[in-house]
């Protein structure tokens, strides 16, 4: 037998591949399907087994319920511990109505109740009963599935182990002839599977559960320890018990095969996606921001789940560190209603303390909610509390399968990060920064006694993005980006950019007025220079008027002299040299 | 205790008088004891176990006992009714307290005891 069971198992390494040699039977629980590769072995028995408070009873009935309503298989439940009213009571927290199954006679509860302190026995005997009670219960309704829980009670109401042990067998047989699928159910002994040994009749598919409690803090795991032909994950798988039933977080499927989009979403802050290359981020991604308390992480993803919810995405809001409530009215403080997008059943948060489950019960819960209400934008915030839940080695596994996991759905993940004072700022906890694709840093610049945020991506793949500091601003209509100043005196924020811009503008305008004065200098001297010119022009004018006036004197004189002397000379009868003499005359009398 | 000691005496050499009176002197005589068996199908256990049933009631209950035969292969929604597993099951119905025996009933003296007709012959 054992050969067999290798032989089959070797073509088909891979975990979560049906395989098609050995039908099997659906347990429609998150997750389980994919460890067993299709659910329990069809016709044949499976035994659970796990300590008290396990979950196996729950187990069990959820195989049963989701057989009779979604694969359409009947079934009947043997309950050796609780009676039908107790069990319809258990369950219904899960939203299973056995009541309403009973009626459409696709589930029948039969209560098998062991008294020894009534039950004598002598001489021979065997289960006969037992097996007419199952009979009638699976012919009358067609069951195609049984859970017998806890069937070891038998041991505790009957004496006789060999004829027990002997019926057990015939039982098993009995029910693989029958080709229903069963479930049964044990409680684990120690240091062994069951109390009773049962694991030895019951061979073919053996589920452990395990319920431990670390640091205070509870995780339920799953094993599939045995499948007889079939490859399953050997790991442990973390499950959650919670008002839709059972569901297992299968890790290990994961893997980087994931589809990537070439489509942009918005940040939700337009000069962000400036900063992005000018579109965003690409839908799929992961980004991640970073950066010390109070630098306005929350109010960035807020915006980003804002945006979504404006496009008409499903957005999903984890918090691990404020009520919806709270969360509500602060971002409205911001100019953000998010309350519109709850009430349009478009944004869901969900609040919880990180320490009050584990990390693994934690991302089972995310891997769960995200798969129910299968949204296109996921924020966590932060990332860091999941840390404290476990610790960093598991962390980080646990982070990293998270994202392969929103990655494969498409899901645009945006996750935040608190960095603590003392530590590196560029440094992220469980050192996720690796496996971001767009990683954003909020940091507070401290300056002239005041802080200011700013932010800056420090990495964002696949985009041109930019490498310049902006200046981060919340105001009362959002979030906003600024150009921060840098000048010789440095980067400068807040106030201080402020006043550097006012003493700027000062000197500016001085400058101007300056340059105004020499203009209007200039044109006063042009101005002057010119009425010089003028009176130059003027005086030079009055000379030569002059001058022209007295030449004319001369020539009358000297014309007048002239005709003087020929006067006299005529009157004394000289004889007369003309012109010569005269002219010596005349200049001799100037 | 000179009963008792009869008692085991008749169990074994099976001599009913002894016997009944000290199941008159344990229960009223008015009462009826209701007795009802449990089989599946005619099997050879099952023929025995009423067998052996049959002559416990003629030996230690006669005229005052009153067998109910239940075939579970005939009727087998009634193994619910008395929470029936094993086969054969002896359901003492009457007097109360309700008591099971479960097996063929080849061993009388357990059978007795069982049944109550005389637990107090255990201590001997």
């Amino acid at each position: 037998m054992p050969k067999m069971g290798m032989r089959t198992r070797k073509p088909t390494r891979e975990v979560g591949k049906v395989n098609r040699s050995l039908p099997k039977a659906p347990t429609g629980i998150q997750g389980l399907d994919e460890i067993t590769g299709g659910g329990f072995p069809r016709g044949r028995p499976t035994l659970i087994c796990g300590s008290a408070g396990a979950g196996k009873t729950l187990l069990a009935m959820e195989f049963l319920v989701r057989g009779a309503t979604e694969y359409n298989e009947p079934g009947v439940f043997m309950a050796f511990e609780e009676t039908a009213p107790e069990l319809t009571q258990n369950v219904r927290s899960l939203g299973f109505d056995l009541d309403e199954l009973s009626t459409q006679k696709k589930l029948v509860i039969d209560f098998v109740r062991i008294e020894r302190s009534e039950i004598d026995e002598t001489g021979d005997y065997d289960l006969e009963g037992l097996f007419i009670r199952l009979g009638s219960a699976i012919d009358a309704i067609g069951a195609k599935r049984v859970v017998l829980d806890t069937i070891e009670n038998l041991f505790a109401g009957l004496q006789n182990q060999g004829i027990l042990r002997a019926e057990l067998r015939r039982l098993f047989r009995w029910l693989k002839d029958k080709g229903v699928s069963a479930v049964i159910t044990a409680e684990r002994g120690d240091g062994v599977l069951t109390r009773h040994g049962l694991e030895e009749y019951v061979s073919d598919c053996v589920i452990l559960l395990d319920h431990r409690v670390t640091d205070q803090v509870s995780t339920r795991r799953l094993r599939v320890v045995k499948y007889r032909g079939t490859a399953h994950g050997t790991n442990e798988y973390p499950f959650l018990i919670d008002e839709d039933g059972f569901s297992v977080l299968p890790i290990t499927s994961l893997g980087l095969q994931h589809q990537v989009s070439g489509e942009r979403i918005s940040s939700g802050v337009a000069r962000l996606d400036t900063m992005l290359g000018g579109e965003g981020f690409y839908r799929g991604t992961t980004v991640l921001v970073s950066g010390t308390a109070g630098t306005g992480k929350t109010s960035l993803a807020a915006s980003f789940v804002d945006a979504a919810c404006r496009r008409g995405e499903r957005s999903l809001y984890f918090s691990f560190e404020e009520s919806q409530d709270q969360l509500i009215r602060n971002m409205r403080s911001i100019g953000l209603n998010l309350e519109q997008w709850t009430k349009k059943k478009l944004l869901q948060f969900h609040s919880s303390r990180a320490t009050f489950y584990g990390l693994e019960m934690h991302l089972a819960m995310i891997h769960k909610i995200v798969q129910d209400f299968q949204p296109k934008v996921v924020v966590i915030d932060p990332i860091g509390s999941l840390i404290q839940a476990g610790n960093q080695r598991d962390a980080h596994i646990m982070i990293v399968r998270l994202i392969d996991f929103l990655k494969q759905k498409q899901i645009t993940a945006f996750l935040t990060n608190l960095t603590s004072g003392g530590a590196a700022l560029e440094r992220t906890d469980a050192e996720i920064s690796s496996i971001v694709d767009s990683w954003l840093f909020t940091r507070d610049i401290e300056l002239d006694g005041e802080r200011n945020r700013a932010l800056y991506v420090l990495k964002s793949r696949g985009t041109a993005h930019s490498n310049q500091l902006r200046e981060f601003l919340l105001t009362p209509h959002g979030v906003d980006l600024l150009d921060v100043y840098v000048g010789p005196e440095g980067v400068l924020t807040g106030s201080s950019r402020l006043s550097q811009e006012a003493q700027e503008k000062a000197a500016a305008r001085a400058r101007q007025q300056e340059a105004d004065r020499r203009e209007r200098d200039r044109v006063r001297k042009r101005e002057a220079l010119e009425a010089r010119i003028i009176a130059l022009r003027k005086e030079f004018e009055i000379e030569e008027v002059e001058a022209q006036t007295t030449t004319a004197q001369e020539v009358s004189r000297e014309t007048m002299i002239v005709e003087n002397r020929e006067a006299m000379s005529r009157s004394r009868q000289s004889d007369l040299v003309k012109g010569g003499t005269s002219t010596k005359t005349s200049r001799r009398a100037q | 205790m000179k009963k008792s000691a009869k008692i085991s005496v008749t169990s074994k050499k099976q001599k009913p008088l002894s016997l009944k009176e000290i199941g008159e002197q344990k229960e009223p005589a008015s009462e009826t004891w209701q007795l009802r068996l449990y089989v599946a199908g005619q099997t050879p256990r099952s023929i025995a176990a009423f067998a052996n049933l049959k002559r416990i009631c003629e030996e230690h209950l006669a005229g005052r006992y009153d067998i109910e035969v239940v075939d579970l292969v005939k009727h087998p929604q009634l193994a619910a009714g008395d929470q029936i597993l094993a086969i054969p099951t002896l359901v003492r119905k009457l007097p109360q307290p309700l008591r099971k025996i479960v097996g063929d009933l080849r061993d009388t003296e357990r059978a007795l005891v069982g049944l109550q007709i005389r637990s107090a012959a255990i201590g001997e």
